[in-house]
């Protein structure tokens, strides 16, 4: 092989400029983990109210957040991404479509964190769902029963239990965020992917490039992966979960 | 001449479908205050329906329904304000796992009935003491044994002042050392004159507090009697095969 191996790279000055390639590592990991986490908030709440809506009493509302669900998993990433950059600004009214279009700020970052976290929440809010149905009907008629309103047995018995049961599902999705968010550099934002084809391309040392951004990418789904497991320890309910025979 | 007892819950005509499947026919009957009574009949005879028919946790679609005077059927009653004041306790407890034995006995008082943290407390806690479980006050349901849960289920539902209870087979889920003490607790509250609805097997329990038994058959009641023409003579040949299986083992 005759590939030219240079561990300094990181430090070198990138062409034509006084940053480094390590500066440019570190802007892509941030505003990888900028996209992800924001996506993540807006996954978690939305895909939780989905979850609970496709557990509804009317046929209406569980037919509404079907139609979520199934828009936002069965379109590719890549394709929404597209989607919400260049094709929703025009369908918005034509003054609103404008502003996005020019001025609104950060729009490469936004467009790609309300892109991944409404692809997200679709999958979210089949897990809750799952976690809410599979909890026993005693559950719903003993909160019932006590003189909670619907809203308040979800709130107080149904979903503390369905969360904690969902959390290693959810752990897997939370770490696919970060994977995910690598869809965004498609549409210019500076993320981690961006930066490393940046970086590869300037420096033509495309095996030291990929074996940085692989490492960051590594510690980002690890991350996620050990702060889940704290949270799914910390919930752990002591004597197990009765109220599922 | 002497006054007809106020129906605590009246049961009017009631019928009930799941789709073509009539689960509950003509169902009348009626408890007045301070009455006990115990519903029993064959599995799947709709014992759990109708019973659940009376605090509205299921609909249904003839008859009609009134708990101290509140129609339960009607669209414009609320039914979680009527809920709170009407006691359930069911076959598999239903005690909310994810929280301790102190807040499943706290919490619809704090956020149904609009109650203190210090009054609700010191109501758990007396509530605990009655039924002999203080001791376990911090602990979460799983670590309790299924008798010690089924008295902590009956401990909440007490907690919210409850006009009359209901109980869905209370004891058929419990191993049969255990079913005494829960019984004991049921005894007791019979005799400080609390009306009450059984689903229940347990003879002993319906010869002992009960005033009347009902017997049901196929979604009818077939039977409706005082405990002692019930267990002395019971009319109809369902119910006497019912007792004699029932009562020989
Ligand atoms: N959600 C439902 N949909 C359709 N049928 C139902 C439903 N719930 C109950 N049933 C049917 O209604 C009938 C009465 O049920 P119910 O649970 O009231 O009987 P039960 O007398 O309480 O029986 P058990 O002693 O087994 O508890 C049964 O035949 C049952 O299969
Ligand atoms: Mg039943």
């Amino acid at each position: 092989m005759n590939y030219h191996w240079n561990w300094g790279i990181y430090l070198e000055q990138i062409k034509g400029g006084d940053e480094t390639y390590l500066d440019w590592l570190i802007t892509g990991f941030g505003w990888t983990v900028a996209v992800s986490l924001s996506a993540w908030v807006i996954a978690l709440t939305l895909g939780i109210a989905v979850g609970v809506l496709r557990t509804a009493p009317s046929k209406v509302v569980v037919a509404i957040s079907t139609a979520w669900v199934e828009l936002f998993r069965n379109i590719p990433l890549l394709v929404q991404m597209f989607l919400w950059f260049f094709v929703v600004p025009e369908l918005l009214p034509r003054e609103w479509g404008l502003w996005v279009k020019q001025d609104m700020p950060a729009k490469e970052f936004m467009t790609a964190t309300i892109c991944l976290g409404f692809f997200t929440s679709s999958r979210v809010a089949e897990q809750v769902r799952a976690g809410i149905q599979s909890i026993t009907h005693g559950q719903r008629m003993a909160g019932l029963a006590m003189g909670f309103t619907l809203p308040q047995t979800y709130r107080y018995i149904l979903l503390p239990t369905a969360l904690r049961m969902v959390i290693p599902p959810l752990t897997s999705e939370f770490m696919n965020v970060f994977k995910n968010s690598s869809v965004a550099f498609a549409i210019g934002v500076m993320e981690l992917t961006f930066q490393a084809r940046q970086m590869q391309e300037d420096s033509e040392q495309g095996i030291e490039t990929f074996l940085a951004v692989t490492v960051l990418y590594f510690v980002c789904a690890f991350t996620a992966n050990r702060v889940m497991a704290v949270i799914e320890k910390r919930a752990q309910i002591p004597g197990n979960i009765a109220g599922q025979h | 001449m002497s006054e007809m007892p106020e129906a605590m819950i009246k049961i009017n005509n009631v019928s009930k479908w799941y789709g073509d499947f009539k689960v509950l026919t003509d169902c009348t009957t009626s408890v007045a205050k301070g009455e006990v009574i115990v519903v029993c009949g064959p599995s799947g005879s709709g014992k759990s329906t109708l019973i659940k028919c009376v605090n509205g946790l299921e609909a249904f679609q003839q008859g009609d329904i009134t708990v101290k005077g509140i129609s339960v059927g009607d669209p414009k009653t609320n039914l979680p304000k009527l809920r709170a004041h009407v006691g359930m306790v069911f076959q598999h407890f239903e005690l909310f796992p994810h929280m301790t034995i102190t807040d499943n006995l706290s919490i619809a008082q704090i956020k149904v009935l609009g109650r203190s943290k210090d009054e609700a407390h010191a109501k758990t806690m007396k509530l605990l003491d009655r039924v002999g479980l203080k001791a376990h006050a911090h602990k979460h349901p799983g670590q309790l044994s299924g008798g010690q849960q089924q008295r902590v289920a009956i401990a909440r539902a007490l907690c919210m002042d409850p006009i009359c209870m209901l109980f869905d087979e209370p004891t058929s889920a419990l191993d049969p050392e255990m079913v005494n003490e829960v019984l004991d607790v049921m005894v007791q509250l019979a005799k400080e004159g609390m009306t009450m609805m059984c689903v229940t097997h347990e003879m002993g329990f319906a010869r002992k507090v009960s005033n009347r038994v009902i017997f049901m058959d196929n979604g009818n009641i077939v039977e409706d009697a005082t405990k002692d023409d019930f267990f002395g003579t019971p009319r109809s040949e369902r119910a006497q095969q019912f007792l004699s299986k029932i009562l020989s083992h």
